[in-house]
């Protein structure tokens, strides 16, 4: 063979030769490969499925394609070095991933974070829920055809984004937090420009609701679509908007309350029959929630340090472990730390909510159209990179 | 001076060379429409850098279109995949030859007895050619996105020509040209005296020409590009072009049918014909950038249960009526 004479291999890959297909009455079924490059699997999710006609028989997602190795990075880094890597695991809501991971860190040292800190934490963390939110709102209805909401959604996300740019100086990939706090005190331009983003989105919201959460054929494509009963959303381990989809109130920021989220007074919204309708209602009323949040917070900001002043040179966690979780826009996002008393960690586990809420959907997808399916995989809010992490 | 027109075989050429001519300047004009109405929706400027506000914008697309290599899949059927695109435009350049667009006889391609009949004819044949790229293009998305587009079309082919039978029924006649010539005055456009039949019809006529929200056969966000996402260059371009074509041609039947064809007010001409038409193509792209698309179960569904029933009784209601009348 000739150098440039290259062997196009046409019977498919590892996993698509390995495919099992269930199989149909009728033994007339076509398997599909969606992805890694697909529109509506955001990111390079591929899902090797089985139709009979347009009916899904059997679903399976192939993982592993934007596979960084964050977890193996986490041992041969310091502490320290290691923090950029948590605006990278999940670029939706980085800033969650910051606080498991700082909080971990801290809870293992024995740091103190100063009142102001968390409060900063809080404001920016629940900005960033809701520009991720926002996101998941534009590109659901994109995979339900609908192209205009996501840009009605960018006018607003742009606005968080150039707010969070003032303290964290990135607009996606931020690394704000440091161990005992953060990383610069927030301004009064930040917080004037915060204040004029509440009053303003809270008149934004209704409009989202007027314009799409009450359309016919929106209705029609999510009600009934995608039901996710509790028994098998706790088989699964699902958490976040997923779960509470389904009826369960259970967000780490109310079950156990991490930094200073017990002193405010929020709702955990739910829905009831666990359908991608639900999903919707629950992540659009957790805006307004996050919305209660801010606003509280910035009226409580106590003054003092952003960061603790008394820290030590070197980040070196006695020897133990640390399990800190946090609740991120998909789920409850976890850090698990085995520390053997050097400046790096020995293991560090990262647990994503979006790698459990994925794997629901081969359970969910089954018997439905090719359409639900896409409509199902949009209601999960899956994040990719962290998935695959 | 002998009048060139006048003789058949000189007529029907100028008229199809002014046609193409015609289908390409709308296509260029629309392009430019659809994105600048998108724009306008969506709450940005559209096109705006390639000349004046962006007025070179679809000579740029089209450039690019012509320019781009044309290739075909491994495994294709090369007969059929390079076949479809021209099956797909070729018939619409007939549809418009029955179409009156002015008052004057020179502004019809053809005077036809069965023009009506002609135009739904041969909009029929766009079906066949996306059967030909679904199973020429050894793609199943492709496959996926012509067997929808099959049931769409046999699905709704059925209410939009039970509505159009009941203005034949009111008229008398399949010739455009008359069906025109019987709504002189605003009052008499056929919409006021048909509304559900110019619903039924648009709604159906949407769904024929695969726009948004029933662009089920090209659904991006499930197949891709549907039916022609092995294509490129100028045979997606001749795809392109034909289903603007075909929403010409569907919002010219409407207007000639239902919203009294050249006549106005002030001034019957040509204009208003052209002014109906493209009020019809922006509501047509308001549909596409304000709604989800629906499911396939659903679009049959409405198709089904509610524009053939409904369309069935408007027709037996109308031949009532006129049973009445005469």
């Amino acid at each position: 063979m000739k150098p440039n004479e290259s062997k196009f291999e046409l019977n498919g890959d590892y996993y698509s030769t390995r495919f099992e297909p269930s199989g149909s009455e009728t033994g007339d079924t076509l398997i599909l490969n969606m992805g890694p490059q697909h529109p509506s699997t955001h990111g390079v999710l591929r899902i090797i499925v089985e139709l009979d006609g347009e009916y899904i028989k059997k679903a399976e997602p192939v993982l592993g394609y934007i596979h960084r190795m964050h977890e193996k990075m986490g041992e041969v880094k310091t502490y320290m070095q290691y923090l950029p890597n948590m605006g990278r695991v999940d670029y939706l809501h980085a800033l969650a991933w910051n606080w498991a991971y700082v909080g971990a860190v801290e809870k293992l040292t024995g740091i103190e974070v100063p009142q102001r800190a968390e409060y900063i934490r809080v404001i920016t963390c629940e900005l960033n829920r809701i520009c991720s939110h926002l996101l998941w709102w534009g590109a659901y209805l994109l995979d339900l055809g609908a192209f205009t909401p996501i840009l009605y959604a960018f006018v607003d996300r742009e606005k968080i984004m150039d707010i969070l740019q003032i303290v964290t100086g990135s607009r996606l990939t931020y690394c704000y937090y440091r161990f005992g706090g953060v990383s610069a005190d927030i301004t009064d331009e930040f917080i004037n420009q915060t204040k004029e983003f509440l009053t303003y989105f809270k008149t934004r919201i209704p409009m989202y609701h007027d314009l799409v959460t009450g359309n016919m054929i929106l209705r029609g494509r999510c009600e009934d679509i995608g039901v996710l009963s509790v028994e098998t959303a706790k088989q699964y381990g699902a958490t976040g908007p997923v779960l509470r989809g389904s009826g369960i109130a259970y967000d780490v920021r109310k079950v156990e309350p991490y930094s200073v989220y017990d002193k405010f007074d929020f709702k955990i919204p739910v829905g009831q029959n666990g359908d991608a309708m639900d999903r919707y209602d629950v992540r659009v009323a957790e805006m307004t929630e996050s919305l209660k949040i801010i606003e509280q917070a910035l009226e409580s900001l106590p003054d003092g340090h952003y960061i603790n002043p008394n820290l030590p040179d070197r980040i070196m966690p006695p020897k133990g472990e640390v399990y800190y979780a946090v609740e991120g826009a998909r789920g409850k996002i976890g850090i698990y730390i085995i520390s053997d008393g050097t400046a790096k960690p020995y293991r560090l586990k990262l647990r994503a909510p979006g790698f459990s809420n994925l794997h629901l959907f081969a359970e969910l997808s089954q018997g439905t159209l090719l359409s639900d399916a896409v409509s199902i995989l949009g209601s999960l809010d899956l994040v990719i990179p962290e998935i695959d992490r | 001076m002998i009048n060139f027109l006048s003789i058949p075989l000189i007529h029907i050429i100028v008229a199809l060379v002014a046609i193409l001519a015609f289908i390409g300047l709308n296509g260029v004009v629309l392009v430019y429409m659809e994105r600048k109405v998108a724009g306008f929706i969506q709450r940005r400027p559209g096109p705006y850098e390639v000349g004046p506000q962006g007025l070179l914008q679809p000579v740029a697309d089209a450039l690019k279109l012509l320019g781009k290599q044309l290739t075909s899949p491994m495994g294709a059927d090369k007969i059929l995949f390079w076949s479809a695109p021209i099956i797909s435009f070729a018939p619409v350049v007939v549809c418009f030859l029955p179409i009156p667009f002015g008052p004057s006889p020179n502004s019809t391609g053809m005077e036809l007895n069965l023009g009506l009949l002609l135009v739904l004819a041969f909009s029929g044949i766009n079906v066949f050619a996306l059967c030909m790229t679904g199973w020429g293009s050894n793609n199943k998305y492709s496959l996926l996105g012509a067997a929808r587009a099959v049931s769409q079309s046999v699905a709704y082919e059925i209410p939009l020509l039970l509505a159009v039978l009941s203005i034949a029924f009111q008229t008398g006649s399949l010739n455009l040209s008359e069906i025109v010539q019987s709504q002189q005055g605003v009052i008499h456009w056929h919409i006021f005296m048909q509304p559900l039949a110019f619903i039924i019809y648009f709604i159906s006529a949407t769904a024929e020409t695969n726009r948004a929200p029933f662009d089920l056969p090209e659904a991006e966000s499930e197949l891709t590009a549907g039916f022609h996402t092995e294509y490129s260059g100028m045979t997606f371009g001749l795809f392109f072009l034909a289903e603007y074509a075909y929403m010409i041609v569907v919002c010219s039947v409407a207007t000639a049918l239902f919203l009294g064809g050249w006549d106005g007010p002030f001034f019957d001409g040509f204009w208003w014909f052209l002014f109906k038409v493209y009020a019809l193509m922006l509501v047509l792209m308001w549909f596409r950038w304000t709604y989800p698309r629906v499911r396939f179960d659903q679009l049959l569904n409405i198709c089904w249960k509610w524009l053939i029933p409904l369309s069935v009784l408007n027709l037996i209601l109308t031949a009532f009526f006129i049973k009445l009348v005469h």
